[in-house]
């Protein structure tokens, strides 16, 4: 090891701060918000260093106004970032409607919690739905992550800004309020841009050029069955070029877990005890939730004598695991709505599930 | 007379302002969107700021605000003009921002964003374009609709003890401190629309100055929805729609007051 690299800095923070440092670095400047537990510390944070680097925060006096400056930001050219949660999320979607329509980027951070309506402010997985199938009219997509750790919140919410950009399309973080509130060490790496940071789309008055606009209506013959189609493309392009996903313990793994999240952070301290016991598990964790990691989720679960679905809800994600793969007599699943599965919850079904597969704990490795 | 010898002798008194892009419009006979649209262009004319100028359309008749007004526009959600102006002024303060709005948008569906705005003294200037009526959707009525009007939504005519009463914006926005300038014109007459070029020229210089928030809402007609003719419809404005909706300058700060 060399001196410089022994010196990595560290920092020790809430997964909320390190989002809001991961944003400051990947060069957003611009934040608007309306206060929701559990992600209050985000504006809070923003609200306190944005303005000495020149940047913008403005409480908006509803997530329906919040998402539309986002938009009058995006469109002028700027990298532009709001969080918040379910509720918040919900009176959103017109607006994400309306980015992806307009091929829009922005980062929407949803620290979530648990639902439906007013629901509690437990942590939860439930709005995996709205997430992924997007929760706004005319069928459009975004770019899903969910980071498992406080440093993920942080690089993560940098790659966001990145696919967003890549994409012209709103890009969303899902967390939950455990790895919001979660303090643990990350390291800031700098952030290296991966796609251009010119906009010449953008807004900035028609000065020695024609005007241009933004917009999502399209009246005129086919328009917009042809903007549909282009948007289409840019969704499969996401599909091939995208998937993220982190294989943990797979080798030889015939239980696989598929978790994300807080639940694969927790899996994670299960998957070792029971490796300890000598029982065959392992997890593949879907790092980006779309695009989905279709293509390994069967692979996985060919391999596998059994799939074990772990989500802190009633069964969301379980439905792209079952459309990812043919072998649904293996999917099992453990479901905690509003609550995190504790480690030994999940290490007692591994133990279970061990034993309808014909492994018997305590060979240890 | 020809040529050089046409210059010489001839003044051009009445032209094309230059940002109002040669289209025909698809505005219905005898609406006032394309009054209120030309005088939009001939203010921005006026103030040579056409080249950093970013309007915001609105959902309702005059969507198309980009295809006729010759400078860079986004789109907002139906009645979230004013929001995303924000997020354009915000991110631009150098620019020049303005939103164009139905009475449907920013009277009933964007009243949490225009109200909002105004409170912030967010420097953007509004044109508000009230005919009483959802225009683009078929004349279903509006908060601005008339006790007794009828529309495709209240056939036997606006009642307030079922639908409340037409509420009147240029006031209401004038009573928020960070209103800068409100005022309500007319353009149904030679001698209204000069006041109403005049009132918009204040609202715009306001912005220019940074004074604050500005709106000009303009009475203006739907011959098509209130099943009139063209010039019944006029007669309409400087009747009964004049006498509910005063005319008038509601609120124009002197100087930057404001903190
Ligand atoms: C969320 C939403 N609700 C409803 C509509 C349908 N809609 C389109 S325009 C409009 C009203 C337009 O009326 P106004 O704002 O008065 O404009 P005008 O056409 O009269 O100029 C409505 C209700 C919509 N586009 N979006
Ligand atoms: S429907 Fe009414 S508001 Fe719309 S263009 Fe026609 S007259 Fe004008
Ligand atoms: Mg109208």
């Amino acid at each position: 090891m060399t001196l410089a690299s022994a010196e990595i800095r560290r920092e020790l923070m809430k997964g909320n701060e390190a989002i809001c440092v991961g944003a400051i670095a990947a060069g957003c400047r611009f934040y608007y918000g309306y206060p929701i537990t559990p992600q209050n510390d985000i504006p809070e944070y923003m609200s306190a260093h944005l303005p000495p680097i020149g940047g913008m925060f403005l409480q908006a006096e509803s997530e329906v106004a919040t998402i539309n400056f986002l938009l009058g930001t995006s469109a002028s050219g700027m990298r532009v970032m709001t969080s918040s949660s379910g509720p918040g999320i919900s009176l959103m979607q017109e607006g994400l409607s309306y980015m992806a329509g307009s091929e829009l980027p922005a980062v929407i951070v949803n620290i979530s919690r648990s639902g439906p309506g007013l629901g509690g402010i437990a942590p939860s997985q439930g709005d995996y739905f709205q997430a992924v199938k997007c929760g706004g009219h005319g069928g459009y997509r975004m770019p899903v992550l969910a980071p498992h750790s406080v440093q993920e919140m942080y690089s993560l919410t940098m790659l966001a800004f990145d696919l967003a950009d890549k994409y012209r399309n709103p890009a969303l973080i899902l967390g939950d309020a455990i790895i919001g509130q979660m303090k643990e060490p990350f390291v800031p790496t700098p952030y290296v841009p991966t796609v251009p940071q010119e906009k010449p789309w953008a807004l900035t008055g028609c000065a020695g050029r024609p005007r241009q606009n933004v917009k999502s209506l399209y009246l005129k013959d086919n328009e917009i069955e042809v903007h549909n189609w282009k948007l289409h493309r840019k969704y499969r392009q996401m599909q091939e070029e995208e998937v993220r996903f982190e294989p943990y313990r797979m080798d030889g793994a015939g239980i696989v877990i598929v978790a994300f999240g807080t639940a694969a952070r927790v899996s994670k301290t299960a998957i070792q005890w029971a490796r300890k016991e000598g029982l065959p598990v392992g997890m593949l964790r879907p790092i980006s939730l779309f695009p989905f990691p279709s293509r390994e989720v069967d692979e996985a679960a060919a391999g596998a004598d059994v799939v074990l679905v772990i989500e802190m809800n009633t069964g969301q994600m379980l439905e792209d695991v079952r459309m990812s793969t043919r072998h649904h007599d293996k999917i099992r699943f453990l479901g905690k709505p509003c609550a995190m599965p504790t480690p030994e919850e999940i290490h007692q079904e591994i133990r279970r599930l061990a034993g309808e597969i014909g492994v018997k704990a305590g060979n240890a490795r | 007379m020809k040529g050089e010898a046409r210059k010489k002798f001839t003044r051009e008194v009445f032209s094309r302002p230059k940002s109002l892009v040669d289209v025909r419009t698809h505005f219905c006979p005898g609406c006032h969107h394309g009054i209120a649209h030309r005088i939009l262009a001939e203010s921005i004319d006026h103030f040579g700021i056409r080249e950093k100028t970013i309007g915001v359309a609105c959902v309702g008749c005059s969507v198309f605000l980009y295809d006729y007004i010759d400078v860079d526009v986004a789109e907002a959600p139906h009645g979230r003009a004013p929001a995303v102006a924000t997020g354009v002024k915000r991110a631009q303060p150098d620019k020049f921002v303005f939103t164009y709005q139905g009475d449907g948008d920013l009277a009933a569906i964007g009243t949490s964003e225009i109200i909002h705005a105004a409170n912030r003294g967010e420097n953007i200037t509004v044109l508000f374009i009230n005919n009483t009526t959802y225009g683009m959707t078929g004349g279903q009525m509006a908060p601005t609709t008339m006790l007794g009007q009828k529309t495709s939504t209240s056939p036997y005519g606006r009642e307030f003890r079922n639908d409340g009463y037409p509420i009147k914006m240029a006031e209401l926005l004038a009573t928020l401190e960070g209103t800068a300038y409100s005022a309500r014109v007319a353009t149904s007459t030679p001698g209204q629309i000069r006041k109403a070029k005049e009132a918009v020229r204040k609202a715009f210089e306001m912005q220019i100055r940074e004074m604050g928030f500005s709106v000009v809402e303009f009475l203006s007609t739907c011959p098509t929805n209130w099943g009139m003719k063209p010039l019944d419809a006029q007669q309409r404005v400087l009747g009964e729609m004049s006498e509910y909706f005063p005319l008038g300058v509601y609120k124009e700060r002197r100087q930057a007051d404001f903190v």
